[in-house]
């Protein structure tokens, strides 16, 4: 088996993130994310650096570390000059790309997140596009937003925006040939080959699970994923990973 | 007091800001939630400040939600920056006006990698090279829009037809400040203010007339946590960090909240809707919500531009109480029509209304 640890250090986020802590327990005080989540920052970091790779894979099979919400608020305040968030981000990334991501209730998310967030980058050039926010999925966003998909064209034209349109402003449809780029630099970086392996690590698991998987935003697998909440993840909750 | 040496250390907390000569980049979320905000800054810029700011329609998102919720690798979103910085170099701009929070933070964690990691910044300029055949250049000035503003808030308020004071008492508003997290949090030094001492929002509230509300959770984060909001088994993360926030701001009785970042003031709120309706709490005075605008939406009152030109209708918090205080002349026969004077149907069940 390879070492994880050595795997993590070839992410700059990780050599940067995590020089030696000294478990003082200040990222944990300041980090909105342990306030909501049985999530210890603390407890992470040093279980990392205990270098102990059988810990390392429980860990990147947990749920524990999809809790960070990456305010990476625990970056101004470590006196040690760690970033705890860093080391979140390298671990994720690691999840990912050996498959344990799909091991854990929030790890599945990253599907959702890919179909979504990724699939517009690709679609239209943006993360998030005011067509792309579907109330179905975001009953947060309130009547007004109902109300703006319903008069978008003219919503945007008073306000200046160039909703699709030709040129620049806000929301112009991206250049076919800037599209192109932007494809072409995740074919080269890697980014592509990261989307295709959240999609087959997440077909293994919904054959496993027994659910249906197929593309976009409807299939059994993408609502199970992205909706499903087992109840044990907050502070309120009885019984949780951490304490295990 | 000696307050040279006081001056000395507050001059460790400043910026340098470009006067001039911006390339504009566009944040997906304020371009989609607050479109009049965006154009609102261009045409202050351009307008009324006469300053060349260009845009490049070519320029795509910064990918930044994707690499915050772990699906863009590093190597991805830095060389999708560069192909940014090569789009500056191509149109002759050295000063980057960045309209994003999220984005700024990447860019100016990309910058700081590149000065700590050669090899990845020799990394990138290959697979830029590689995939578009672009070469780029380090931006010599890196700002948010919001960072602007503030070097001009002074200009502003020389123009303003409006103070942020309360027309009826004669007091200062009430004025609660959000930066959001990864303006300074990361990189302090990127930050007018620092992380300790943040004063780009502060500066234009004080600049215009307003109270800055200090309050014990005023640098907690508005909750969006990216993949705690993006995934909606999550969004308790989201909103209970917004509850906590606005819970600590309400016995200081704030008229406003003023945002540095889009997200942040989609969220503000959007929560604020949301736990109206869970839980029937409000966090204003007299039992209203608190409205919450962009920088570019407040600086387009104190000018004294149209607010439904600025787009402060299309949120669910609606602003006529602060417009009142402010003794701003509005007509609501205006709020939903269009461009060319159309009426448009109206929405229903807003707050504050």
């Amino acid at each position: 088996m390879e070492n994880l640890y050595d795997l993590l250090t070839e992410d700059v986020r990780f050599e940067e993130g995590l020089k030696a802590c000294m478990n003082c327990g200040v990222c944990t005080a300041i980090c909105p994310a342990a306030e909501f989540y049985n999530y210890d920052p603390r407890k992470i970091v040093d279980l990392v650096q205990s270098r102990d790779n059988d810990e390392i894979i429980k860990l990147l099979k947990a749920d524990s570390i999809w809790y960070c919400g990456e305010c990476m608020s625990c970056k101004t305040r470590c006196p040690r000059g760690n970033t705890p968030g860093f080391v979140i981000m390298a671990l994720r990334t690691l999840s990912q790309k050996l498959g344990y991501f799909v091991e854990s209730e929030k790890g599945r998310q990253q599907l959702a997140i890919k179909r979504t967030v990724g699939e517009n980058i690709f679609k239209y050039g943006y993360c998030a596009a005011t067509y792309a926010v579907n109330p179905t999925l975001h009953p947060e966003q309130g009547p007004i937003w109902e109300y703006i998909l319903d008069n978008s064209d003219d919503v945007f034209e008073r306000l200046g925006g160039q909703l699709n349109g030709i040129g620049t402003g806000p929301l112009r449809k991206i250049p076919q040939e800037a599209l192109d780029e932007l494809k072409k630099i995740f074919d080269v970086t890697g980014g592509t080959e990261f989307f295709n392996t959240i999609e087959e690590h997440s077909k293994r698991k919904a054959l496993e699970m027994g659910i249906e998987f197929s593309k976009g935003t409807e299939d059994e697998y993408f609502i199970e994923v992205y909706t499903t909440n087992n109840g044990n993840h907050t502070i309120n909750d009885t019984h949780t990973e951490q304490d295990e | 007091m000696n307050k040279e040496g006081k001056k000395k250390i507050w001059s460790d907390y400043q910026k340098e800001i470009a006067d001039d000569h911006f390339f504009y980049v566009r944040s997906c979320i304020r371009q989609s939630f607050f479109p009049g905000s965006e154009q609102f800054f261009l045409n202050l810029m351009r307008n009324v400040l006469k300053k060349d700011v260009y845009e490049n329609p070519a320029h795509t998102t910064c990918t930044g939600i994707g690499y915050h919720s772990d699906i863009v690798p590093s190597a991805t979103i830095m060389t999708v920056i560069a192909r940014h910085f090569a789009l500056m170099k191509e149109a002759g701009y050295k000063n980057i006006a960045i309209s994003c929070v999220t984005s700024f933070g990447l860019y100016t964690e990309i910058l700081e990698t590149w000065k700590h990691f050669p090899s990845e910044l020799a990394k990138t300029r290959e697979y830029l090279y590689k995939a578009t055949g672009r070469e780029f250049d380090i931006p010599e000035n890196l700002a948010h829009t919001s960072d602007i503003i503030y070097k001009f808030r002074d200009e502003i308020a020389a123009r303003a037809k409006v103070l942020l004071v309360n027309k009826e008492t004669g007091e200062p508003l009430n004025i609660v400040e959000h930066i959001g997290c990864h303006y300074a949090k990361m990189f302090p030094k990127s930050g007018i203010g620092g992380a300790e001492f943040p004063h780009v929002l502060s500066g234009m509230i004080d600049a215009w007339g307003g109270k800055v509300i200090d309050y014990p959770e005023r640098r907690h984060c508005c909750g969006f946590g990216f993949r705690q909001y993006l995934v909606q088994a999550n969004r308790g993360y989201s909103v209970a960090n917004t509850a906590k926030k606005f819970s600590s701001m309400k016995p200081f009785k704030p008229d406003l909240v003023l945002t540095n970042c889009p997200g942040c003031s989609m969220f503000m709120d959007r929560w604020q809707y949301t736990i109206k309706e869970m839980e029937g709490l409000t966090y204003g005075v007299n039992g209203e919500s608190v409205p919450v605008l962009t920088y570019e939406e407040l600086a387009g009152l104190v000018l004294g531009f149209n607010p439904w030109d600025l787009g402060i209708q299309y949120h669910m918090v609606q602003s006529e109480p602060l417009l009142r205080k402010l003794g701003i002349e509005f007509d609501p026969g205006d709020k939903f029509k269009t461009k060319d004077g159309h009426q448009m149907p109206l929405p229903q069940n807003l707050i504050n209304v």
